[in-house]
């Protein structure tokens, strides 16, 4: 029983790191962008806050509460930028989509495996880098609640952005069904020329789309800095793989926010079941951590065999608008 | 109308143009995009390690070039490079996003890998035989598996290809568990060490990795070959008319689905063997970064020369010399090496840039006034 209690509390984890990559690259593709820069954006995200934080407590700040509202914000505005390169590459210079996107993946990397790997250089030699302050805000729980046996450390024993996350994707899918911008959001990303004659400033709509996205997918790089590694900063590159994982999980969740929650929970299983399998080699647990690559293939390929309306990608995802080329 | 008034035209609008520039004026352009990051490039240097912009290339030369050995590296990676990107062209000619060298490259060196380890006791001449036939056809089978799909259900290859670089990532890690020597380092080391069986000779000296050696040979002749068949054969004329319009290509009674499937296990295949040059021609090792994000870089690379796998040649020097210099300047200054993914990020943002002026014009507004 502890055992499947901890499976399932390292799998909420690791879920709202790619849950919150998943939900930005929704926003994003539902403006019909292929942003494939997901990794660096988190990336990205993922410096952004720590530099703050960690300028923050060098500065002899002590509340977690400043901490965490500081690196939020410097979060969302690092990946927004981010995104905003990218936009402003497919948008208004209408280059590839997924080369920029790419090429934005091999920049936040750069940008923050360089950063995290030589902070302790450029600040003159301060050892460990370490946002204890900040990070136990973002991992405060309530330790009445936390400790109500089996539902408590189910339910109720992680840090707010975990909940925040389950809230976000619970606004969006009313956000993208029922309000007129979200069903206009949807409409760009199907047919932009129709949206066009319909009197929707596209290009607002494109720039918006992707630097939202952005900021919210930068989430997942701050969740996963400041909750999952506990404020430090670790290079081997893991940021990029849950990237690419929150990108596969747009497509398993058939691009519906609610389906990222149950599905960002299925790939942390997935991803950690290797962990209480008794009896796994060394070599035989690598061969289990490809089980959420393959889950996903197998969706991918369910979904392009039943041709069902419902679950395709949008219609214009991938292709620039150009009015005059209508 | 009674007054003046005036109409207010948008700042600066933007049209296709109707005819293609002229070549000389389109590489120009793309000069400009390239002269612009380099400023940019350096200004980043500057800002952080506080040196001249003239030094910054400098280093970058010694970091290259510095010596014979770095001039060989450097030469070794961009051929590498170029491979993959050779690999890349006809699947991307074809518009299929092959985002998955990464995972073919692996698997071919997984392939080469594992001749070396059981087929050693075989003869020189037929190990290497072994070996190549191995990396290409295990990379043929990583792009065959995506291309079928994509031929028989349209299911979106670049998320397939994308899944199927991290099944090839875990595989690795797996055969790395496997095979790794010495027990307990988690890594596989040099592949025999001892009596240096599979590793590609140099061409003109004994030993290893010294000059110019056989990767060269093979990585050009992979080019030249390349560039004939998308330029001179059938094969590649029916790839560029599925590039143009897949539906085109169906009313000229191309058999687009055999062309998808035949492509990809082409392009797989190539990238399959640049896992070869990799690990039998570079590391002598086989690890999750053997690849170390190659296959992505490639693509721009194949992207940025239209896919002429002559231009391909600049381009791959151009992004290696970028990642050598920016190395040597991170380790004179006791930084990472990162700084190599932020420039080649930069340089690429601003030739991806730059494309936009090559195909469209920019035309300011003057203000009219109107009686």
């Amino acid at each position: 029983m502890d055992k499947i209690i901890a499976l399932f509390q390292s799998a909420v984890t690791f879920g709202t790191v790619i849950m919150f990559g998943a939900m930005g690259e929704i926003v994003t593709e539902k403006s019909g962008h292929l942003n494939l820069g997901v990794p660096g954006i988190m990336y990205l995200g993922a410096i952004s806050s720590l530099l703050v934080a960690f300028a923050y407590e060098r500065g002899g700040g002590t509340s977690p509460v400043v901490g965490v509202l500081l690196s939020l914000l410097a979060c969302f505005l690092g990946a927004a930028l981010g995104g905003l390169i990218y936009a402003f590459l497919t948008i208004t210079l209408r280059a590839n989509q997924n080369v920029t996107g790419l090429t934005l993946t091999i920049f936040g990397s750069g940008v923050a495996n360089f950063f995290g790997g030589s902070l302790n250089k450029l600040a003159g030699g301060v050892g460990q880098i370490s946002v204890a302050v900040t990070s136990s805000g973002f991992r405060a729980n309530i330790p009445a609640l936390a400790n109500l046996g089996a539902v408590g450390k189910l339910f109720l024993s992680y840090g707010f952005l975990a909940y925040v996350a389950i809230i976000m994707a619970i606004v969006m899918r009313y956000f993208l069904n029922r309000t007129r911008t979200g069903l206009n959001l949807r409409a760009v990303g199907e047919n932009p020329g129709t949206a066009d004659a319909a009197g929707i400033n596209v290009t607002r709509y494109k720039y918006l789309a992707t630097c939202i996205g952005a900021g919210i997918s930068g989430l997942g790089g701050l969740f996963y800095t400041m909750d999952h590694i506990k404020g430090t900063w670790a290079n081997a590159g893991a940021i990029e793989a849950l990237g690419w994982l929150a990108v596969a999980l747009v497509i398993f969740a058939s691009w519906k926010p609610l389906n990222t929650i149950w599905g960002a929970y299925l790939f942390g299983i997935l991803t950690w079941i290797y962990f209480y399998i008794p009896g796994l080699t060394r070599s035989s647990q690598e061969l289990f951590k490809m089980l959420p690559y393959i889950v996903t293939l197998v969706v991918l390929i369910t979904v392009s065999l039943r041709k069902n309306q419902e679950n395709q990608p949008p219609a214009g995802l991938g292709l620039s608008y150009f009015r005059e080329e209508r | 109308m009674t007054g003046n008034y005036t109409i207010h035209e948008p700042f600066a609008r933007m049209s296709k143009r109707a005819e293609a520039l002229p070549g000389w004026k389109a590489w120009g352009i793309r000069i400009i995009g390239l002269v612009l990051s380099l400023v940019v490039c350096a200004i980043v240097i500057m800002a952080i390690v506080n040196m001249s912009p003239l030094k910054v290339y400098g280093a970058m030369f010694e970091g290259a070039f510095g010596s014979v050995k770095r001039s060989w590296v450097t030469v070794r990676d961009a051929m590498t490079m170029l491979c993959i990107a050779v690999g890349l062209a006809p699947a991307f000619k074809m518009k299929f996003w092959n985002i998955g060298a990464e995972g073919q490259i692996l698997v071919g060196g997984i392939a080469t890998a594992a001749c070396m380890l059981y087929f050693k006791n075989l003869p020189a001449p037929i190990l290497f035989l072994v070996m190549i036939l191995a990396s290409l056809a295990a990379g043929a089978v990583w792009g065959l598996v995506p291309g079928v799909f994509k031929a028989k259900w349209n299911t979106n290859e670049t998320l397939f290809t994308l899944m199927m670089n991290y099944i090839a990532i875990q595989l690795t890690s797996y055969c790395v568990a496997l095979w790794e020597n010495p027990f307990g380092s988690n890594t596989v080391g040099l592949i025999n060490q001892g009596d240096m069986t599979g590793w590609l000779p140099n061409m003109f000296s004994s030993g290893y990795n010294k000059d110019f050696g056989w990767n060269v040979v093979l990585v050009m002749v992979l080019a030249v070959g390349m560039y004939l068949y998308l330029s001179k054969s059938k094969h590649g004329y029916e790839i560029s008319v599925i590039g143009d319009s897949e539906n085109t290509a169906r009313y000229a009674g191309i058999r687009v689905n055999r062309v998808y499937v035949r492509t990809m296990a082409l392009s797989g295949a190539i990238c399959g063997f640049a896992g070869f040059i990799a690990v039998s021609g570079a590391s002598h090792t086989i690890s999750t970064s053997t690849a170390g994000g190659r296959g992505f870089t490639a693509i721009i690379v194949a992207w940025l020369a239209q896919f002429n796998t002559v231009v391909m040649v600049i381009f791959s020097f151009l992004i290696v010399f970028l990642q050598k210099g920016a190395v040597q300047i991170a380790s004179q200054y006791g930084l990472n090496e990162n700084v190599s993914s932020i420039i080649t990020g930069i340089i690429l943002f601003f030739l991806l840039g730059s494309e936009f002026f090559v195909n469209y014009s920019v035309k300011f507004r003057g203000k009219k006034v109107h009686q």
